[in-house]
């Protein structure tokens, strides 16, 4: 899997390292991280349900916090939980924009064994950096 | 990096038995000291990041006499859970989001019965059973109470008041509650549709992780103040009922819009420099502070409606267990306090009175008698203080003590955790934590296994110790501790 939960950074919320090969790659993984937090077995979620989620921002750190953030606003307004994703990354004047289809299904707590609500990304320690195998981020989350 | 490797101890000034003071020299930027409030176990067991985010915040425009953490301090984003400021907004004093939490108005309510235990023991599990079917709680857990969209935008700019009209309560429990349960500088103007969105469908749900609800009992020995106790309405082995919540998705939203806000102009327009972005802010007294302030009494209100509705199905559920009236079982609330909230208060510094802008996260309101924050009924006694303890352990209902001034009349909110989440996963099992309290006597119900083992008692401090520690600093003094009996979590 290519994010790991961290268990000594964060007392009181949740963190994850997140890893991609390529920015969509570490997207991919971050997004999963999110509904992993919330559902133990990302397995159960199927793609029954397809949702377009396009956000963009001045720089990839936000690009990647809008994103998630997005998925968050979708678990409480739409009870969707998501556990694929199409996406592209790419600049368009002068600023980053993600495209991306989301695929999922409505929470069901008798098919899906729930873990624990995310209530926000924190950008405490939040980080997007580029390294030698690729694309590496820094999520603390409040739950 | 462990955390435990990434930040430094301080070198402590002793104030006193219960107060650390860390000066102004630790960190390059601090306007004030910090003050840890903590007894000599408990500041050896904190995390050292704490000490971190509370000098951070020490560096924030406006504040005053110094930045405050509670005995149940630990990290978090921001301020660390437990800290309290209070900004002059005369002296470019600041609001921020990262002061307050996502969770708006997070709180604590407690409710009376004229049971006892004896009454309550053959009918425990029925009880704690069907409290877990009326009560929602857990990931995406939806509110029996239907709302459009533009009744909920009422809602949030009414709170508590919203319910009463509705049917949702009596009119006695808005006088107990802080504000009378109505933040009245509310301005849904303020709101994203987001929030709304996020929030509309959430009202009368517990939320998870920390957020429970429990059946507690008054043990004779465990009563500390019994004329205050016997003013408020317990007596040795009466069954009583308290929960933890928040303003859910709806206050979740409005904490990241405006993080977003401010990030952009902080520096820019007000020329503010922060350690941390979860510290964004802006000036009080300026537009997007005076947004913030606003919606977050949206917040406010939501948080207050969710606790009123859910009080409301309480009664329901005890109607139906005890077959009689909720008001004949003597369903009385206490009081229903925050623990993440900004507050417009006033303050004595250095002898002057001034309006400040107070944030606790993670702290309480702690009012000694007198104070005009206090509802009317309590005004000669000082303000119910309501600390919940880990699910395994006990709560407290204490009262604003002598010394409240010195913290800007603030005390603790809960254990503080000692241990990740994430490790607390690894280290215990939500089954055998479930037999193991079963044999203690605590019949809990749970949406997750995971979720119950994060919540385990070892993986925060005892309550005990910081109840003792704000106890002997005199800004909250004990009246009773309650035993969990039964419980139910998200």
């Amino acid at each position: 899997m290519p994010y790991k939960f961290l268990e000594d950074v964060a007392i009181a919320d949740v963190a994850f390292e997140a890893t991609g090969k390529t920015l969509k790659e570490l997207f991919e993984s971050a997004a999963l991280a999110i509904t992993s937090t919330q559902v133990k077995d990302l397995k159960s979620v199927e793609h029954k349900v397809e949702k377009d989620i396009e956000v963009e921002s001045d720089n990839i750190e936000m690009l990647l916090f809008n994103f998630l953030q997005e998925l968050i606003f979708y678990k409480d307004a739409e009870l969707l939980l998501f556990s694929k994703f199409d996406l592209e990354i790419f600049p368009e004047n002068k600023k980053w924009k993600l495209k991306s289809k989301a695929y999922g299904e409505k929470l069901d707590m008798k098919k899906h064994e729930l873990l624990v609500d995310v209530k926000a990304v924190s950008l405490h320690q939040f980080k997007v950096e580029e390294t030698k195998e690729g694309w590496k981020a820094n999520v603390i989350i409040d739950v | 990096m462990p955390l435990s490797q990434q930040f430094r101890k301080p070198e402590f000034k002793k104030i006193s038995d219960v107060i650390w003071e860390i000066p102004t020299t630790f960190k390059q930027g601090m306007k004030v000291p910090a003050r840890i409030y903590a007894t000599k176990k408990l500041i050896d067991q904190m995390d050292l990041q704490v000490y971190d985010q509370i000098t951070n915040v020490a560096t924030l425009p406006g504040i005053q006499k110094y930045a405050f953490c509670m005995p149940d301090g630990h990290s978090g984003y921001g301020f660390p859970i437990g800290g309290v400021a209070a900004f002059d907004p005369n002296e470019n004093g600041v609001i921020s989001p990262g002061g307050i939490g996502f969770d708006i108005n997070c709180g604590m309510r407690l409710v009376l019965t004229n049971l006892t235990f004896k009454d309550v023991q053959p009918h425990l599990k029925t009880l704690v059973n069907k409290l877990f079917e009326r009560v929602p709680a857990g990931v995406g857990s939806t509110g029996f109470v239907k709302l459009t969209k533009d009744q909920f935008r009422k809602v949030v700019e009414e709170g508590a008041e919203w319910c009463i009209e509705n049917g949702y309560g009596w009119e006695e429990d808005l006088e107990r509650t802080e504000l009378n349960g109505k933040a009245d500088w509310a301005d849904v103007s303020k709101i994203s549709s987001k929030a709304i969105e996020r929030g509309f469908n959430q009202i009368g749900t517990l939320g998870s992780g920390n957020h429970y609800l429990e059946v507690q009992i008054v043990k004779p020995e465990n009563i500390f103040d019994e004329k205050l106790a016997k003013k408020w309405g317990l007596f040795p082995n009466q069954v009583v009922v308290m929960f933890h919540c928040g303003s859910r998705g709806f206050g979740h939203q409005i904490g990241t819009d405006y993080l977003q806000t401010f990030l952009p102009i902080m520096e820019r327009k007000y020329g503010i420099k922060i350690l941390d972005r979860e510290l964004a802010c802006a000036p009080f007294n300026s537009p997007e502070g005076q947004d913030y302030f606003k919606a977050m009494a949206c917040g406010v209100n939501m948080s207050f409606a969710n606790r009123q509705v859910i009080l409301h199905r309480i009664r329901e559920v005890f109607a139906d267990v005890f077959k009689q009236d909720a008001e004949k079982l003597g369903l009385h609330m206490v009081f229903d306090i925050a623990h993440n909230r900004a507050s417009l208060e006033e303050h004595e510094v250095d002898g002057k009175k001034k309006k400040l802008v107070v944030h606790r996260k993670g702290a309480t309101g702690s009012y000694p008698a007198g104070r005009e924050e206090i509802p009317k009924l309590y005004r000669d006694d000082g303000s119910p203080v309501i600390i919940g303890g880990s699910m395994e352990t006990g709560s407290y209902l204490l009262v604003g003590g002598p010394n409240a001034a010195e913290t800007f009349m603030s005390t603790a909110h809960g254990s503080g955790r000692t241990m990740s989440r994430t490790k607390a996963t690894k280290m215990f099992r939500g089954q055998q934590l479930f037999n193991e309290m079963l044999k203690h006597g605590i019949y809990v119900k749970s949406v997750s296994w995971a979720g119950l083992a994060e919540e385990a008692g070892a993986a925060y401090k005892n309550i005990d110790d910081v109840i003792e520690a704000t106890h002997l600093a005199g800004i909250s003094k004990k009246v009773v501790r309650f035993i969990p009996v039964g419980n139910i979590k998200g």
